[in-house]
């Protein structure tokens, strides 16, 4: 491992943190890639070393799992993860045209990295937000309601090194490495920024008031 | 989850306590970063303010709550997957039985519930049963929530007792979206059979959709007006299960490989009559032959897409390209440039190497382009006959 030795005692402290969260440690080892990740901007061959040796498994143990799941990255990862859902439901309320616009703009196609490292672009496997399609995520963060337009906004605004505003999420969209810190279960104090939900959520719970209806009248 | 995950908290501790465990997990899909944030953050104010931890409220009782991140696998929602996934391995399904409440996280007893029913249960403890039995049908008890989405006027999240019906949740949403009608649908994701007009009046509770060819599944009610082309959506739900197939048992990996391939030649106009009906033969080398449901569920749009919509599946052939305007189907207008060809056009698009480099990523560089299957469906097909218990009986 070529880790110094701040940054290896630093792993060493968050590991024994998401280790304590389980019974068994090696329940750990999901976290553990996301933490790596929040330090290497991917999962590395240092990062699997050090996941290996903690959960006392092997490396290749370590590989076998980490390539199962595609939000470990097997190269370094740009700054910003950006998606484009191109699944049946946003695909055809436009997702497709997004996604051909956005891809050319940036000059990248899919799990592909723009030359100066700040975009990594995907196709999205569907994100479970049909309500609001067509969805973008950034960051795993909800960019709802996509137009060409805004979508090519969004990602000159990324290009300039502007901060970016998800529709549902934190004020800003945070980097890919502090991203994935809390997907390794630490908080990051940002929780009570951004709405309660979107419309589409409560658009039931509007047509019930409207109507005056309740759980025990029905 | 994301505005009120303390609902969700709740129904942990109380189902927790019905069954006596003293340790909960809570395993999100890891790419809704916002909301893994607030259930974190939940839990904690949960631990402070003494309803989690031991020893709760002096009851005696102590429950620890983990909340788990995944990361980026559909097939992790499968209840043995994601015990496999949450002891740090890959999310693949287990044999069953043993059934995880006999076997199963640790191989230890364990209850695996979806997040919905569970935060369904504060209300009814403090509603009681009587309220909750009132609604929904005489077997299809309660409530649950129908997401409503694609072409109608407001889409979105409509809470109402199981038996409702999609004309009456379309009166509540506004509709579908003006001067179109609806064409298709799905009454429970895409991984169940869809429907058409001829449904609108079957009540959404379990034995009324089951009676009508499809299930309720997740009451993900997607919906598609008469713009939208049935081979283009139904390709794309397969690439998902392609996509998403763990890999693990062979009709589901190599099929769904497959199905695609086929699909995607008929969509793109240069599928034969012959592909249809090998559509089918392929589905039926899946459906019940899978080791989890993600293989039987990938069929399922398809089947019911070739039966409902014959003609159009022949139209791409005779055809020879995709009768509909993609564009029509947007909410916006598309660009200038003439429109996609999705998604072999896309494929092209991309520089010589990246092409190389994903097809050698996914296995799939050993396929010449102008391979057509045929010899391994047969041989997929044969597996099939080859392990039906069915076959075996007669044999
Ligand atoms: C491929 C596949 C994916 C699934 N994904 C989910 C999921 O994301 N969430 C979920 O709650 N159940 C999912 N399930 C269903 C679970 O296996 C399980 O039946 C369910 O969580 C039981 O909860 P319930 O009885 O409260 O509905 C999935 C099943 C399959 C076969
Ligand atoms: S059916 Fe598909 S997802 Fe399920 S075990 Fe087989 S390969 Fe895996």
């Amino acid at each position: 491992m070529t880790y110094d030795s701040a940054t290896l005692e630093q792993l060493a402290k968050d590991a024994d943190d998401i280790v304590s969260r389980y019974p068994v440690p090696r329940s750990a080892l999901l976290p553990m890639l996301h933490l790596v990740q929040s330090v290497d901007g991917y999962v590395s061959p240092d990062g699997i070393a050090f996941c290996a040796k903690r959960l006392d498994l092997t490396s290749a143990e370590v590989s076998a799992v980490a390539t199962f799941y595609t939000q470990y990255k097997r190269r370094p990862n740009g700054e910003y993860q950006v998606g484009v859902c191109t699944n049946t439901l946003c695909a055809v309320m436009g997702g497709d045209e997004i996604w051909r616009r956005v891809s050319e703009r940036a000059g990248v196609g899919h799990d592909e990295t723009t030359a100066d490292g700040k975009i990594t672009l995907e196709r999205l496997e569907c994100n479970a937000a049909c309500d609001y399609a067509p969805v973008m995520m950034v960051n795993w963060e909800f960019f709802d309601n996509m137009t060409p337009e805004s979508a090519l906004q969004l990602v000159d605004d990324i290009l300039d090194g502007k901060d970016v505003h998800p529709t549902r999420g934190a004020d800003t969209v945070a980097d890919f490495k502090s991203v994935s810190r809390v997907l390794a279960g630490f908080e990051d104090g940002r929780a009570d920024e951004g709405g309660l939900a979107g419309e589409p959520t409560l658009a039931g719970l509007k047509v019930a008031k409207e109507r005056g209806w309740t759980g025990e009248s029905k | 989850m994301m505005a009120n995950p303390h609902a969700l908290i709740e129904g942990v501790a109380i189902t927790s306590f019905a069954i006596r465990s003293n340790h909960s997990f809570i395993y999100l899909r890891g790419e809704v970063v916002h909301v893994y944030r607030r259930l974190l953050q939940a839990v904690r104010e949960a631990y402070e303010a003494g309803h989690l931890g031991k020893n709760i409220h002096g009851s005696g009782f102590d429950l620890d709550v983990t909340v788990h991140a995944g990361a980026g696998a559909y097939i992790c929602g499968e209840e043995t997957a994601l015990l496999d996934s949450l002891e740090g391995r890959r999310g693949q399904p287990r044999l069953k039985p043993p059934f995880p409440a006999v076997a199963g996280l640790y191989a230890r007893p364990t209850v695996v519930n979806n997040v919905e029913t569970v935060a369904s249960v504060p209300s009814i403890i403090g509603n009681g049963v009587d309220w909750f039995t009132a609604m929904g049908t005489e077997r299809s008890k309660g409530m649950g929530l129908f997401s409503l989405s694609g072409h109608v006027t407001k889409p979105g999240q409509y809470e109402a007792p199981l038996g409702i019906t999609l004309r009456e949740l379309l009166d509540m949403a506004g509709g579908i979206r003006e001067g179109h009608e609806l064409k298709f649908w799905t009454p429970g994701g895409s991984s169940t059979p869809i429907f058409t007009q001829d449904q609108l009046d079957t009540p959404l509770d379990y034995e009324s959709v089951g009676a009508e060819g499809s299930m309720l599944g997740t009451r993900a009610l997607q919906l598609f007006d008469d713009t939208t082309c049935v081979v283009r959506a139904v390709t794309r739900w397969t690439e998902f299960y392609k996509h998403e197939s763990c890999g693990k048992c062979t009709p589901c990996r190599e099929g769904t490989y497959w199905l695609t391939q086929i699909l995607k030649r008929i969509e793109g106009g240069t599928g034969t009559q012959a592909d249809i009906q090998q559509l089918l033969d392929t589905c039926d080398s899946i459906a019940g032959r899978s080791f989890c449901a993600l293989g039987d569920g990938a069929t399922s749009s398809i089947v019911s897409a070739v039966a409902k919509f014959h003609e159009e599946f022949e139209q791409h052939v005779a055809l020879g390209a995709c009768p509909f305007d993609h564009a029509a189907s947007a909410l916006f207008e598309y660009g200038a440039e003439e429109a996609v060809e999705e998604p072999v056009a896309d494929a092209a698009a991309e520089p010589e190497a990246a092409v190389a480099d994903e097809a050698a990523e996914e296995g799939e560089g050993h396929t010449p382009d102008d391979y057509d299957g045929t010899a391994a469906i047969s041989a997929l097909n044969e597996f099939a006959r080859v392990n039906d218990p069915k076959t075996e009986k007669d044999a």
